[in-house]
């Protein structure tokens, strides 16, 4: 084992909860948006917060993360700033991408976020070929890729696995099977319902963790992380995890899983158990944890005044950003 | 200029071959994926090495000169390797990626068009993908429907792709070298019936440029335009030699790029002309022979003395039979036909 939750220190298991937490403020905060009829095409990821913040914990800003259409979580994790996401939502000329991307495409390369997609299973070849990149300019960076259930059982997914396992790519293919590709369950889209048992079949290692236990999501993920730096290859990582809201903004989950199924999930939250942890092992008081969950609160205060304040993109931003040169 | 004592008769193989050389040998960015680029991957130990060198052999001798882990044969997995052509090249390297027939475009689409023509503008600006992908078309030599499509239309209808398309020998390595040194992604169609062609000025031995989205004027003309793409302008240019037996001086334009398009270069000669035929063997529907005779129609319809024509394939499959094949392009006689239906 490389790595294991002994390995985990203070700072970094209070940076974990406090991600956690913003997240998860965040996405409410954008909820709240999205309702006001601010933000179109919210997917929002609360119940999945743990599963980045134990990855990226072990990630740093020259290391790549490439997302999904709900990668809000992904973002904040790899350290995107709040003000200029809350601004790309709103579709304002101070966000990440200028207001031309919006909440499923936002994109920082300063801080190795190299944008969310739009369509299932996209991103995975690209995370790829940033891992390609990286070994043929001999640069230690790695390339995770973050994807759903639902693009598991795109061909993309399986054509990267074996790229990468055939060239030892540096590269993490971490599956949030959040149980529902839209509306359609895990038990009915994929065969033999283990995402992780695919690897086998590209000879890489395989590994099912919690993904509602940041915890374990770090200690795989340092593992996963020290093999790709290494040069030992790929790994796909499936965290369990759960999507409390639905598919998209007006979705209603309850038409397709029960009430008590939501609960049992909620029952396993992923920041009642961080906080749990901490207050256990005397890393933080409840006074500590309520100060951070209200500086978090605060940041994403700030971010909405920040996009409010801001200007929207002038007209001539239509045409500009489609080629670097265009004659 | 080039001096006839430079002149170099390489075929267009040759030539772009020896741009990729001098791409990888100048700029260690470069690397090159596909499918059999090399050939018998892996399998250098058993002496073999490099068995193929592409499907056409235009990537022949890279291996050798540069070793794997820049010129890397591939499985047969499109969306994987193209998707891979678009993160190498959003973090630092400036992939050349052979899809071995457009008609393959079906199984990485997606790659091509939702990321490699819409990344740098979904993301502000802030990420560039110099991706060049090359890719074989045309009809000619019975590879029937699936093998033998131009689709070059297609891709111009993406707004952040390029799309030129090389008409011999020094076209072919201006190009390359230009789409590689592009910050955009681009895509060079080869037209299979090019392949072995030596005609035209000649090759340079030096690395030089053939500007992406400048037509150039092939033959200097009075009476109509011609216009040709890739294959087509060698069609065009055989058909102005037949006028010219008649006494009818045509101008034959080079279009190179699809996109972007030269108008001015089409509209300068049509205003001089009058008259147009342009000459494409892309499909027929919602094609760039359509767009250059919309052009046409919508910005020099003062100056014409009669109707933009086309000559373009029916809207149809390509035929495998050499009985049907030969219907379906676009043919010197059918051009000075409908060149001279426009002159009279």
């Amino acid at each position: 084992m490389v790595t294991s939750t002994s390995d985990l220190t203070t700072d970094k298991a209070l940076w974990m909860f406090e991600t956690m937490m913003t997240i998860r403020r965040f996405e409410e905060q954008a909820r709240r948006e999205a309702d006001a009829g601010r933000l179109r095409g919210l997917h929002s990821s609360i119940g999945q917060e743990a599963v980045p913040t134990g990855v990226c914990a072990h990630l740093r800003d020259d290391d790549y993360v490439l997302g999904t259409h709900r990668s809000h979580h992904h973002c904040i994790a790899k350290g995107v700033d709040l003000n200029e996401m809350m601004a790309e939502l709103l579709g304002k000329a101070t966000g990440t991408n200028k207001g031309k991307g919006g909440t499923m495409h936002i994109a920082d390369v300063n801080k190795g976020m190299l944008g969310a997609n739009g369509v299932v299973g996209s991103n995975i070849p690209v995370a790829a070929g940033v891992a390609l990149s990286a070994k043929v300019q001999g640069r230690d960076s790695v390339s995770v890729v973050f994807f759903g259930d639902g693009a598991a059982n795109q061909g993309s997914l399986h054509e990267s696995m074996n790229l990468a396992a055939i060239w030892k790519l540096p590269v993490l293919f971490v599956c949030e099977n959040n149980r529902y590709a839209e509306s359609t369950p895990v038990e009915y889209a994929v065969a033999g319902t283990s995402v992780a048992n695919r690897a086998e079949g590209y000879a890489m290692p395989g590994v099912t963790v919690d993904g509602q236990s940041a915890l374990d999501m770090f200690e795989v993920a340092g593992e996963a992380v020290a093999r790709a730096r290494e040069g030992r290859g790929p790994t796909l990582i499936e965290a369990q995890t759960y999507r409390y809201m639905g598919h998209f903004g007006a979705d209603d989950p309850l038409s397709y899983r029960t009430a008590e199924e939501e609960q049992y999930y909620k029952d396993r939250d992923c920041i009642e158990r961080m906080k749990a942890h901490l207050i256990e092992t005397g890393a933080a008081s409840q006074e500590d944890l309520d100060g951070i969950d209200a500086r978090a609160t605060e940041a994403v205060a700030a971010a909405v005044r920040f996009a409010d304040e801001s200007p929207y993109p002038q007209p001539e931003e239509l045409t500009t950003d489609v080629y670097v040169s265009y004659p | 200029m080039v001096t006839e004592s430079a002149v170099r008769r390489l075929t267009y193989i040759q030539a772009a071959n020896e741009a990729v050389h001098q791409l990888m040998e100048s700029d260690p960015r470069v690397i090159v994926m596909g499918e059999d680029v090399a050939g018998a991957a892996g399998r250098e130990d058993q002496g073999f090495i490099d068995a193929w060198g592409g499907p056409l052999r235009l990537t022949k001798g890279l291996i050798q000169r540069f070793g794997p882990e820049r010129v890397r044969d591939t499985p047969i997995s499109e969306a994987g390797f193209v998707g891979a052509g678009v993160g190498a090249a959003a973090t630092g390297l400036r992939p050349l990626v052979d899809l071995m027939y457009a008609g393959f475009y079906g199984v990485c689409a997606d790659q091509i068009t939702n990321n490699a023509a819409k990344i740098h503008y979904m993301f502000g600006g802030k990420v560039s993908v110099p991706l060049t992908i090359m890719t074989n078309i045309g009809a000619g030599v019975n590879s029937a429907a699936q093998h033998s499509e131009s689709l070059y239309s297609l891709f111009a209808h993406f707004p952040g792709l390029k799309c030129v398309v090389p008409s011999d020998p020094f076209t072919a390595k201006g190009l390359y070298i230009s789409a590689l040194r592009d910050d955009d992604p681009v895509l060079i169609f080869n037209h299979k019936m090019l392949m072995g062609l030596r005609a035209g000025p000649g090759v340079p031995e030096e690395m030089y440029e053939v500007p992406i989205g400048r037509a150039s004027v092939a033959r200097e003309g009075a009476d109509v335009t011609l216009t040709g793409i890739g294959y087509t302008t060698q069609v065009c240019l055989q058909a102005a030699d037949d006028l010219a037996a008649s006494g009818y001086s045509a101008e034959v334009v080079d279009l190179l790029s699809v996109s972007p398009m030269d108008e001015e270069t089409i509209l300068e000669s049509v205003k001089k002309t009058r008259k147009i035929v342009i000459v494409d063997e892309d499909y027929p529907r919602c094609s760039f022979a359509s767009d250059v005779s919309a052009l046409v129609a919508e910005q020099a319809f003062d100056y014409l003395d009669a109707p933009p024509v086309r000559v373009t394939p029916p809207h149809t499959s390509v035929p495998y039979s050499t009985a049907l094949e030969p219907l379906f392009m676009p043919s010197r006689e059918g051009v000075v036909e409908a060149a001279a239906a426009v002159l009279e």
